[in-house]
């Protein structure tokens, strides 16, 4: 019951974390989600038997020891997730307004809220051995312009 | 069939589909600054997937599976690789699209990216572990193999044509499919804990004796109805997949939301047998993904962002197919999967070659595109009759199979949506038609490769990548070059750029006319891919010969 009751906290901390605008917290949130779901798939390998499966066991004993099949499921989800949580925190750190998840597509559409907010930040992610870094911009500016113009004609 | 090679051989050599492209990948992150060398070992890999592929289907042509416990431990113990007709059809289609999409990405430039060629490949792994694990927990592992690198090349082209749009929808597309996952996670953990196992072939029928394994069980059926997204679930995806580069829709579009619909096809036929007390549910949320799916496409206003939609409604046609649950259903669906998977990566490709030159895909800013570009005209003419199901091309034979089962299995409200939702797609193909290949010959094209950005200074949408060199030199001196030739033509008058001559080379559009035909042949030629067809579907039926090739290996 225990582990239900830590598993059903995680998940309510989780959705609760996950439905704000932050992108920090979205990613706090799916780490909750994982504790979460780490937690449900130890549970599933029985609670009542609590020694470790390691060591030598007599055929008599072997009905205390834990099920290392969860386990071993739980090692390799706390990897996958421990991996996912870098990304989503690296996807939080970059983009224009920082970690804010609300864009708008169109400045015409976009949130009345967004307008304090700077949107000239570049966005970069820092690699790129091989290619000059390319500013669309700033050639949009020089051609774009007059090129939108001819097209209205 | 009969190779001179023992069963057992065989279904060892099961493993190479992970063990050879993951160790490609590893190869070429050694490696990666030899650009050849990832451009060939990338395309023999994929070539010897799909001959192994082809292999496979004549092996289980006769229903027969190929199944093998990794690393030789017991039944039950050992991961188990299995192979039946429906993983073979699948892992054919997914070789050729992989090989079509790198093409593509090959010939608009992206293949130029750091790591694209180990992305693609380790993405390739993680695919075709999932068709051939037998496992549930191993399959969510290999879902998180194809996922992460599919991350990594979602946001490849960030830092050329980055912006708001595009992390937000690398946010999005990650944060759906982590959810997903790890509900799926979770609903491995309660199928372990209710049934004991997560091997297929211990858990089969398990769903339909027990109610507490049902539950668990379509928790894992949720999770990867999200990954497909099934509407009410839906929205990610076509708020994700239109934001990053032509090319890599183009590749996304064709595995991904597949390899869970191949999920769902498989779990419910040997988890649930097939248990017909549920099958109402799938008979209404597939009725509304087609629907809702089709509506949204209707109402989009960028090439990519129809096509998207356009997938989630195609996507609820195919899973129609196990929610009647009938061989002929089955058939049909397992068809139609084939056929759209084919169609839809022709359709990405054809508009995408437009963005990659014109810099955009939004409706009526490059427009007259069946004069300027008549190849990739005829070749989007051809599969968007396809997909609206018109009598040459596959798609009629998919559709009227599905209707006809629909028919069979009484569910008439199904039958009479997917006729009006066929409508709904003519419209929306025609409104991309006269969007983009019709349009006045007098109103000039825009020119990224000139500095012009038609979507509007930092737009996301569109591929804006006309500055990648077109030559395949050494890299270095042709990206020099054309940045030379990028800004001297910006400084000249404008008039001079807008020449009527058609950018997209054959190399380009190469790709979805390919595609374009394949659905031709398939229409034509239907006789074949049904059978087949009948053959996985029939294994999904009964699946006894499965599920004993996999507790047996």
């Amino acid at each position: 019951m225990t582990l239900a009751i830590s598993a059903g906290l995680l998940m309510a901390g989780a959705v609760y974390l996950m439905m704000q605008r932050d992108m920090l917290r979205i990613a706090l949130g799916f780490t909750l989600l994982g504790h979460a779901a780490n937690l449900i798939l130890m549970s599933a390998g029985g609670t009542a038997w609590r020694e470790e499966p390691f060591g030598e066991y007599a055929p008599g004993e072997m009905g205390a020891v834990a099920d290392p099949v969860p386990q071993a499921f739980v090692l390799t989800s706390i990897v996958i997730s421990f991996s996912l949580s870098i990304l989503m925190l690296v996807t939080a750190a970059v983009g224009k307004k920082d970690d804010y998840t609300r864009p708008g597509r169109d400045p015409l559409e976009e949130d009345p809220a967004d307008k304090s907010i700077d949107e000239d930040v570049d966005v970069s992610f820092a690699h790129d051995s091989n290619d000059r870094p390319v500013d669309a911009g700033d050639a949009a500016e020089n051609a774009g312009a007059a090129g939108t113009a001819e097209v209205k004609e | 069939m009969d190779f001179g090679i023992s069963h057992e051989t065989l279904a060892s050599l099961l493993q190479l589909y992970v063990a050879i492209p993951l160790v490609a990948a590893g190869l070429l992150t050694a490696l990666r600054k030899v650009q050849w060398l990832q451009d060939v070992v990338l395309s023999v890999v994929l070539l010897a997937a799909l001959g192994g592929a082809g292999a496979l289907i004549a092996i289980t042509s006769d229903g027969d599976v190929l199944a093998h416990g990794t690393g030789g431990w017991a039944p039950g113990v050992a991961i188990p690789f299995a192979a039946d007709m429906f993983s073979a059809l699948m892992l054919t289609i997914v070789s050729v699209l992989a090989l079509a999409c790198v093409w593509f990405a090959t010939a608009s430039g992206y293949s130029r990216e750091p790591f694209f060629a180990p992305f693609i490949l380790v993405l390739m792994t993680g695919v075709f572990g999932t068709l051939l694990t037998a496992d549930i927990f191993n399959f969510f592992v290999f879902i998180e193999v194809m996922l992460l690198p599919s991350y990594g090349l979602y946001a490849m082209t960030i830092h050329r044509r980055g912006g708001s749009l595009r992390v937000a929808g690398l946010r999005l597309y990650i944060g759906a499919n982590l959810f997903a996952s790890t509900l799926l996670l979770v609903s491995a953990g309660l199928i372990y804990a209710t049934a004991g196992a997560v091997n297929l072939g211990q858990l089969a029928g398990a769903a339909k004796e027990d109610p507490a394994v049902a539950i668990a069980s379509g928790l894992a059926l949720l999770s990867m109805m999200i990954k497909a997204s099934v509407v009410p679930t839906h929205s990610w995806l076509s708020r994700s997949y239109p934001y990053t580069s032509p090319a890599i829709t183009t590749l996304f579009s064709g595995l991904h939301t597949k390899v869970a619909i191949y999920a769902i096809y498989r779990w419910y036929a040997v988890l649930f047998d097939g248990d017909s007390r549920w099958l109402w549910i799938g008979i209404v949320l597939f009725s509304l993904t087609m629907l809702i799916g089709v509506l949204g496409a209707v109402g989009e206003n960028t090439t990519r962002e129809i096509l998207t939609f356009h997938m989630v409604s195609h996507i609820g046609y195919i899973l129609l197919g196990v929610a009647m649950f009938t061989e002929l259903g089955m058939t049909a669906g397992i068809f139609y999967l084939i056929h759209h998977m084919v169609v839809k990566t022709s359709l990405f490709m054809s508009t995408g070659a437009i963005e990659v030159k014109y810099g955009t895909g939004e409706l009526g800013k490059a427009t007259n595109m069946m004069k300027r570009e008549p190849v990739l005209g005829v070749a989007f003419f051809a599969a968007a009759l396809s997909l609206v199901g018109i009598p040459p091309f596959s798609g009629f034979v998919a559709k009227f199979g599905l209707m006809l089962a629909a028919w069979e299995a009484t569910e008439y409200v199904a039958m009479i949506m997917m006729v009006v939702v066929s409508l709904l797609t003519l419209v929306a193909m025609l409104k991309i038609w006269n969007g983009v290949f019709w349009g006045d010959t007098k109103q000039p094209a825009p020119d990224p490769a000139a500095g012009q950005d038609p979507d509007g200074e930092g737009a996301t949408l569109g591929g804006g990548v006309a500055i990648y060199p077109e030559s395949d030199g050494t890299s270095e001196s042709t990206s020099t070059a054309v940045s030379a030739t990028g800004t001297a033509t910006a400084t000249e008058p404008h008039d001079t750029e807008y020449k009527d001559s058609h950018r997209v080379g054959g190399w380009l559009a190469a790709p979805a006319v390919a595609l374009a035909v394949l659905s031709l042949a398939i229409g034509v030629g239907a006789e074949v891919l049904m059978n087949w067809s009948e053959v996985a579907a029939q294994g999904l039926m009964d699946t006894s010969s499965y599920v004993e090739a996999v507790n047996n290996h």
